[in-house]
């Protein structure tokens, strides 16, 4: 023991950082704040410090090639020892770090931690929160297969938008005239060395200044921030009730760091590794291109948007939203900290929730894409062939043959890109319905030339045969009677 | 500890030897920035500047004429004419080929006008669809529906020797389709 105590002397001596450390550790906290919600800046940090243990265990077999970079997945699938759970493990980290990042932003903002004199550390935080998106997206293109090839073409697609630099920027990203080789080499770089360099550097600076700054109080309501005094205010709280972070708070992070790494653990084992799917071969095109779990609402955004607000809502909104993020604590740099008297600020949080929470949710089933196999695999339900004519049985076949299925389900089985068609008589006369399917309109394609008039005959039979038992289709009142005069001696009732 | 270091008394005008030696290192440090800037931004911009330079687009075989039947759309593949030694299979493109008649074409990109998705085509139905965004266009590649703002890109093509060519090499994006550019568009069908 004696000898252990020698030694660290000795390196004390020559490193000096025993004290400073030992100041670090013990400074004072409010003892409110030793709380589990002040939890998840250190567990974010934790799942940091996974990410890059386990990223230096996968580039020991990870080759960053185009040609290779797809097979030595395979291989670390496959092939190595442990190699499956330790991309499991990278893979699930990298979802808890964006989640845990998500949460520590929205804590920090309900609990008015933005503000003075919180404000750069806040700032940085953004920086983080920018960081951290980009490495989610860039590990997503070293998992180098179906879906990171085509969601390279979506992110150059949407860079290429950029005005007048539009088309170097895609060069510059892609390294090329092409997704190729070159375009993973730099995403590698970009993954590996520049963002978590810069990562490091900032983290850095943002526990630096919770250390210098103090850790955010428990907000009361009622005890609102003034530039003049707040600072004041600060340090007779952490003397009247404050007490070291070590061991007095630091438990609580130790604990929940500790489970958020279990958590990922176990989620690595018992869900897998993600993909890697498909080979990055643009030949094979029979492929559903999907971006990662954080990325889902943006995919859902951009089927919704109309196609005239989709590139300025692209190029706009984002470069909004951080400077919106970074003006935040100048805009309400002082006042009420409570959740509690900010009614705005928990709803802006519950809209924005909610709102990337729906988006998400409907890009999981992606109702606005065709289903492109719908029109071979899903037969038309046998209660709609029911007793039907010849000429509506001919126009069933017409409705599978020329995949009006991929866009529109009969049955709740089909595409949802256009409405169901279970009950379209209802809706639609026949005169509507013929116009409807030669001419489109309302994002249907125009079908007038690919039916020949005894398709589309043979078909508008079949459609109006679908509505309720209980329900009569609908019908032109003022056609019946144009057709009655014509024939007067035919029958006209409905 | 005792000795304080002797400093020249500097006023606002005077400047010590020392700090004129400082201004001097930074100006030349500044200076030898300057000389690797020119290199280091040459080689980190060489993806655009070449493309500007040389071209990434050349003519590129797809096969004979009598591999694409009149009147019908087929895929085909070629090799990207810029390669690099670790591209493996990316290089390998997609291609929609429509004859329309005789030596009347249109070579339709893969990627989706919308955010370059592949689209695939339906000969039933005569539409080509977007397994991502939903995006649906005609066979002569017009938009047909879906958050496409225009219609497919087009590669330029000739005939030589029965073997139909394509100016190809680029991929092509909404705001850059090169593809595009020189094709001479066919007649509606």
């Amino acid at each position: 023991m004696r000898v252990i105590t020698k030694i660290g002397e000795w390196f004390d001596h020559r490193l000096q950082l025993a004290a400073p450390i030992r100041e670090a550790a013990e400074h004072p906290v409010p003892r409110n704040t030793a709380s589990w919600f002040y939890v998840f800046g250190s567990a974010a940090l934790t799942v940091f410090l996974l990410q890059l243990v386990t990223g230096i265990l996968l580039a020991l077999i990870y080759v960053p090639s185009g040609g290779e970079a797809w097979s030595s997945l395979q291989a670390l699938n496959h092939g190595v020892t442990i190699g499956w759970f330790i991309r499991a493990m990278h893979g699930w980290g990298s979802n808890f770090m964006v989640a845990i990042v998500l949460i520590h932003m929205a804590q920090v903002f309900l609990f008015g931690a933005h503000k003075y004199p919180r404000e750069l550390t806040w700032i940085i935080g953004v920086f983080l929160l920018l960081m951290t998106l980009g490495m989610a997206f860039t590990g997503q293109v070293m998992r180098f297969d179906q879906d990171a090839y085509w969601g390279l073409g979506i992110g150059a697609s949407i860079a290429s938008r950029v005005p007048i630099v539009g088309p170097a920027v895609v060069k510059l990203m892609l390294g090329g005239p092409i997704i190729a080789g070159a375009t993973l080499s730099r995403f590698f770089a970009l993954h590996v060395f520049v963002i978590p360099g810069m990562l490091i550097a900032f983290v850095g600076l943002h526990v630096l200044m919770v250390l210098k700054l103090g850790i955010n109080e428990w907000p009361m309501p009622g005890r609102t921030v003034k530039r003049a005094t707040y600072e004041a205010q600060y340090h007779a709280l952490t003397k009247s009730e404050g007490a070291p972070f070590v061991p007095y708070a630091i438990w609580k992070d130790m604990f929940f760091a500790a489970f958020v790494v279990l958590a990922i653990a176990a989620c690595a084992y018992y869900f897998g590794p993600f993909g890697p799917t498909g080979q990055p071969d643009p030949t094979i095109i029979q492929t559903a291109p999907k971006p990662d779990y954080f990325f889902l609402w943006l995919y859902a955004l951009l089927s919704l948007l109309p196609p005239s607000l989709e590139t300025p809502f692209l190029l706009i909104g984002p470069p909004l939203v951080i400077v919106g993020l970074i003006l935040l604590p100048f805009l309400s740099g002082e006042g009420e900290k409570s959740w509690k008297r900010r009614p705005i600020a928990v709803v802006t949080v519950l809209m924005i929730a909610i709102t990337l929470g729906t988006f998400t949710r409907l890009a999981q089933f992606t109702p606005w894409s065709p289903r492109m196999s719908a029109w071979s695999g899903d037969p038309v339900p046998d209660q709609y062939i029911h007793g039907t004519t010849a000429l509506e049985r001919q126009g069933a076949l017409v409705f599978q043959v020329k995949q009006c299925r991929n866009c529109h389900s009969l049955g709740n089985i089909g595409g949802q890109r256009g409405p169901a068609l279970d009950s379209v008589a209802v809706r639609l006369t026949q005169d509507q319905l013929i116009r409807q399917v030669i001419q489109g309109g309302g994002n249907m394609p125009a079908y007038g030339n690919n039916l020949s008039p005894a398709e589309t005959t043979a078909l508008v039979a079949f459609l109006e045969t679908l509505h309720p038992a209980t329900q009569s289709p609908a019908r032109d009142a003022a056609r019946d009677l144009v057709l009655s005069e014509s024939k007067p001696k035919s029958a006209t009732q409905p | 500890m005792s000795t304080k270091p002797v400093m020249a008394p500097s006023t606002g005008t005077t400047i010590s030897r020392r700090g004129f030696f400082m201004k001097l290192g930074i100006l030349f440090n500044g200076f030898a920035a300057m000389v690797l800037a020119l290199p280091i931004s040459r080689f980190l911009f060489s993806s655009i500047t070449r493309g500007r330079a040389n071209g990434y687009l050349s003519w590129v075989p797809l096969g004979n004429l009598s591999n694409f039947p009149e009147g019908e759309t087929r895929m085909t593949t070629f090799r990207n004419p810029f390669v690099m030694p670790t591209d493996g299979k990316t290089v390998d493109t997609a291609c929609w080929v429509r004859r329309i008649a005789g030596d009347r074409f249109q070579v339709f990109a893969i990627n989706c006008a919308h955010l370059g998705c592949p689209v695939r085509w339906f000969p039933q139905s005569g539409l080509f669809m977007c397994p991502c965004h939903g995006g649906a266009y005609y066979r002569d590649g017009s938009r047909a529906s879906g958050p496409p703002e225009r219609g497919l890109f087009e590669y330029p093509y000739k005939i030589e020797n029965g073997v139909l060519t394509i100016d190809a090499g680029q991929l092509p994006t909404p705001g850059d389709p090169v593809a595009s550019l020189s094709a001479e568009k066919p007649p509606c069908v």
